[in-house]
């Protein structure tokens, strides 16, 4: 088992002055056996990382190291990782026993252990009743337990997890994010997942990163990004509905950006007034969408309020108090907290 | 269909089968004709269309050569047989091998000049060796490959079509496999073999079946390259038993052009599916 | 389209083109420079010498009538190859796909003249052609047509197109079905629910539908009738009446091989070898715009 250390990573492509700069300086530090989630939008640059961490794109600048090897010139299979891909990648021609056992055949492992190896996998993924049958014969959920097969099998120091779980529906995804969480307790193998999901990385990371335009914007526990998210951009990508920022909020500084999530407003029999603009039930609570009025323009405030309320009428016009100890202050230029 | 018109559905039966007879009318002839001795095709005017009784006669004449009722002396299909056989095996082999190769190198690989040897290649894509026989036949000559079967096959396996082929098939092949066969620590030719070959073969198969027809039914290539009888393939063969002294064994004839286009009518009609995989993947 | 992952070798990749691009280069450019190059030159009259004459032999071929003669032949037999060969197919091809039972059945039996060596299907149709056994001669003669395609150049003509567009059916066939096929039906219903009859389907939304395929097979026809038609005219008329069906592939190997003028024959292949460029050219532009949409 290993620590991933990324210092000051660099990717581009191209080259001189065309270069195209994908991802900017990305440092930090993964601790041995632990669980990181990679989130972010979509060319965010967050699978670039992943890629260069597995060797699989090359590193414009900067170091990567495993261990206490660095890694930048290493093949990947050199690099003692294994990955499961969106997609899964098994080699469709093979069976489910030969694609977890290819890469232990290339390194020549003997043929018992490999046996012994691939059984073990496929017992802790139920998948031992499959090992003779192709990839198209199994079902989506069953392919992605054997990707994950197959990095088990190599006995790795990483795991790297691309999207994983994107091509499964709602309910396997749900399932399978345990699956990975009791495998992660019972192997204790480093991880770097990467996903677009915030459920996914807020459920499974130990400590997420959360990337921007190639930016590392917050590395940091889940409960920690939550509560303090570090820019104006992590406050509105992790949580749903977002955080509600507003610029020229009653009382706050000019060039402040106050934040508030929805669920930290109460309503209220005095306050801000806003205009109740749409309504929609979950079930067990409400959203409210409350029009600000201020000036010439308007902003919509969420709030978040539980089932058994009384409901606003639609057009009505209602009161809201924010709880002090959860406002967030963010320069409004830089998007920073303060 | 959309709705029910059985007087359409009718004309259309009645259409193909039309179609149908048509086109299998001189196949038939063919046959009939091979079944009769020179003597009946040429005394009944029109030939009888039932089939006669000299067909096992006629055919061993056609394989085996010898004298025949009217005196003249044939050598027989068989060694021509064979020479077409081996023909038409080298040609689909050598083009899949070099073409699997070469498409390869220009998708999975980056090196200097690498647009430069795509295109060489595929300039060739659409020039059919007939445009350009006289000098090639020069370059073969020249180097001492006539009435061989280097010089037979050779200059035909120099075509993109089947570099095309794979080249178009392996950038369908998800990146995600590469990357899978690296991780799993298999080096380019590994991940070949591996991976792409297997993944390939239906492609394999189908280029198969339509390079062994064309290598089959070759006809002006090998009519300059082979001056020796026992270099002739079959589809030659048929050719010079025409119309060369004053009298065709035209029962003969036919038994041989029987004897021609059995194999490339079997391998269309057994492997149709490839056969028709081929047609589409190699034009496309 | 390009891959994003490559291997990294300095010499692997050369080592696996080298086959293909020897041979490429041996057995095409090799050959392609030199008809270039006896394009422009002349045998000397006596003796092995060969003379530069520029394009003299270019000159000479656009100034020979039976050249030009030639070129229309070729013309004249690659367009009505395509259009009859082209018609006949779809026509079955619409049947084919109409019907709902032994669509398999008819489609094995109509695709194996694909197999039949041009050569081969020369020899069968001139046999049916030829006098005096020879079956539809004599039902010609009975309808008061004296054919003869040893002597009549119509006759000559009529019949290199036919086993050209017999053995070229299958392949057509083969084409069209698999772009009616791919026609999405719920178009085909939803004429049908507008109440257009199955023929005004067919002229106002499959052919339409069709004509990429169509495009295609045209282009491919002419490939065809221009190239791989030579056996078939070996077989039956050598060029003949005169040379009333030599096309320029014929006239290529006749010029080169019989007649022994390699200059001529080469400032032909050269002006072939343009043709063809042209025609891959025009597919290919085609090709691109049919990945596009």
């Amino acid at each position: 088992m290993a620590s991933i250390t990324l210092s000051k990573v660099f990717k581009s492509y191209g080259s001189g002055k065309t270069a195209n700069q994908v991802i900017h300086g990305v440092s930090a530090e993964i601790h041995d056996g632990e669980f990181v989630v990679v989130v972010g939008p979509s060319g965010c640059g967050k699978s670039t990382l992943l890629r260069m961490v597995a060797g699989l794109e090359e590193i414009s600048g900067g170091e990567i190291s495993i261990g206490s090897r660095v890694v930048n010139d290493l093949e990947p299979s050199e690099r003692d990782i294994a990955m499961v891909f969106q997609n899964y990648a098994l080699y469709p021609h093979m069976s489910v026993f030969d694609n977890m056992a290819y890469g232990l055949k290339i390194a020549r492992v003997p043929k018992d252990e490999i046996k012994a190896r691939v059984d073990k996998a496929a017992k802790i993924l139920e998948l031992g009743q499959y090992l003779n049958r192709k990839p198209r014969e199994l079902s989506g959920g069953q392919r992605q337990r054997v990707a994950m097969g197959r990095a088990i099998v190599r006995q790795p120091q990483v795991f790297l997890f691309d999207e994983p779980l994107s091509n499964l529906d709602a309910k396997l995804r749900a399932h399978t994010r345990l699956e990975i969480q009791k495998l992660h307790r019972d192997l204790g193998i480093t991880s770097l997942f990467v996903t677009h999901d915030q459920v996914e990385a807020m459920t499974l990371a130990q400590r997420m990163i959360v990337m921007n335009a190639g930016i590392m914007e917050q590395f940091g526990t889940p409960e920690e990004v939550y509560a303090r998210p570090a820019s104006t951009f992590v406050a509105t990508f992790i949580g749903s509905p977002p955080m509600n920022l507003i610029k020229e909020a009653p009382g706050a500084k000019p060039g402040v950006t106050v934040g508030i999530r929805p669920e930290h407003l109460d309503i209220t029999d005095s306050g801000w007034a806003l205009t109740v603009d749409a309504l929609e039930t979950l079930g067990a609570e409400r959203l409210v969408y409350g029009r600000w009025q201020h000036g010439e323009g308007y902003e919509l405030v969420i709030i978040r309020c539980d089932e058994g309320r009384p409901v606003p009428q639609l057009g009505s016009t209602i009161h809201v108090t924010p709880r002090p100890d959860r406002l967030h202050y963010f320069d409004t230029t830089t998007g920073k907290r303060i | 269909m959309v709705e029910r018109r059985p007087v359409l559905t009718f004309v259309s039966h009645l259409i193909l089968v039309l179609g149908i007879i048509i086109i299998a009318f001189p196949l038939y002839l063919t046959f009939v004709a091979s079944t009769q001795t020179a003597e009946q095709i040429t005394q009944s005017i029109p030939m009888s269309l039932v089939p006669g009784t000299n067909l096992i006669e006629t055919y061993r004449t056609a394989l085996f050569g010898g004298e025949t009722s009217a005196g003249s002396n044939l050598s027989g299909a068989a060694r021509m047989m064979w020479v077409s056989l081996v023909t038409a095996l080298i040609i689909p082999i050598g083009k899949t091998t070099i073409s699997l190769l070469s498409a390869f190198a220009i998708v999975y690989f980056r090196f200097p000049f690498r647009n430069t040897v795509f295109w060489l290649i595929f300039i060739t894509l659409m020039l059919p060796v007939e445009v350009r026989i006289g000098p090639t036949y020069e370059v073969v000559a020249s180097l001492g490959m006539l009435n061989t079967y280097a010089g037979l096959t050779i200059p035909l396996i120099a075509s993109a079509t089947a570099t095309f082929l794979f080249r178009q098939f392996f950038l369908t092949v998800p990146d995600e496999l590469v990357e899978a066969a690296r991780i799993d620590g298999a080096g380019p030719m590994r991940f070949f073999r591996d991976v792409l070959i297997p993944l390939s073969a239906t492609s394999i198969a189908a280029l198969f079946v339509i390079q062994f027809i064309y290598g089959w039914n070759q006809y002006l290539w090998p009519l300059l390259m082979t001056t020796h009888e026992d270099m002739y393939p079959v589809v030659m063969g048929i050719k010079r038993l025409l119309g060369g002294e004053a009298y065709t064994e035209w029962n003969v004839v036919m038994a041989t052009a029987i004897l021609a286009m059995l194999p490339p009518a079997l391998v269309v009609i057994l492997m149709q599916k490839w056969f028709v995989k081929g047609l589409v993947d190699t034009e496309k | 389209m390009e891959k994003r992952v490559r291997f990294k070798s300095r010499w692997l990749p050369w080592v696996l083109v080298a086959p293909q691009l020897a041979i490429t280069l041996i057995f095409f450019y090799w050959p392609a420079a030199q008809a270039l190059l006896q394009s422009v030159m002349m045998d000397a009259p006596f003796g092995g010498s060969l003379e530069f004459v520029g394009l003299d032999n270019f000159r000479q071929l656009f100034n020979d009538p039976d050249y030009l003669a030639s070129f229309r032949t070729t013309a004249i037999f690659s367009i009505l190859v395509a259009v009859c060969g082209l018609s006949i197919s779809l026509l079955l091809a619409v049947m084919a796909n109409r019907v709902v039972r032994g669509e398999r059945f008819y489609k094995t039996l109509l695709i194996w003249p694909y197999a039949v060596a041009p050569v081969v299907a020369g020899v069968l149709w001139v046999f049916m052609f030829a006098s005096p056994m020879g079956v539809i001669a004599f039902w010609l003669q009975a309808v008061g047509i004296n054919w003869n395609h040893l002597l009549n150049s119509n006759h000559a003509m009529t019949l290199i197109i036919i086993a050209a567009v017999w053995k070229q059916i299958s392949y057509n066939f083969l084409f069209f079905l698999a772009g009616l096929q791919s026609i999405p039906k719920s178009l085909i219903e939803a004429a049908a629910i507008d109440g257009a009859s199955p023929w005004r389907r067919f002229w106002t939304i499959v052919f339409p539908l069709l004509s990429p395929t169509t495009f295609f097979l045209l282009v491919i026809n002419v490939v065809y009738s221009f190239f791989d038609t030579f056996g078939i005219i070996d077989a039956t008329t050598k060029g003949g009446p005169g040379k009333d069906t030599s096309i320029l592939v014929y006239k290529v190997y006749y010029d080169g091989f019989k007649a022994m003028d390699m200059g001529g024959s080469a400032a032909q292949s050269v002006i072939l070898m343009a043709i063809v460029v042209t025609l891959t050219v025009i597919q290919f532009r085609f090709v691109e715009k049919k990945v596009q949409y």
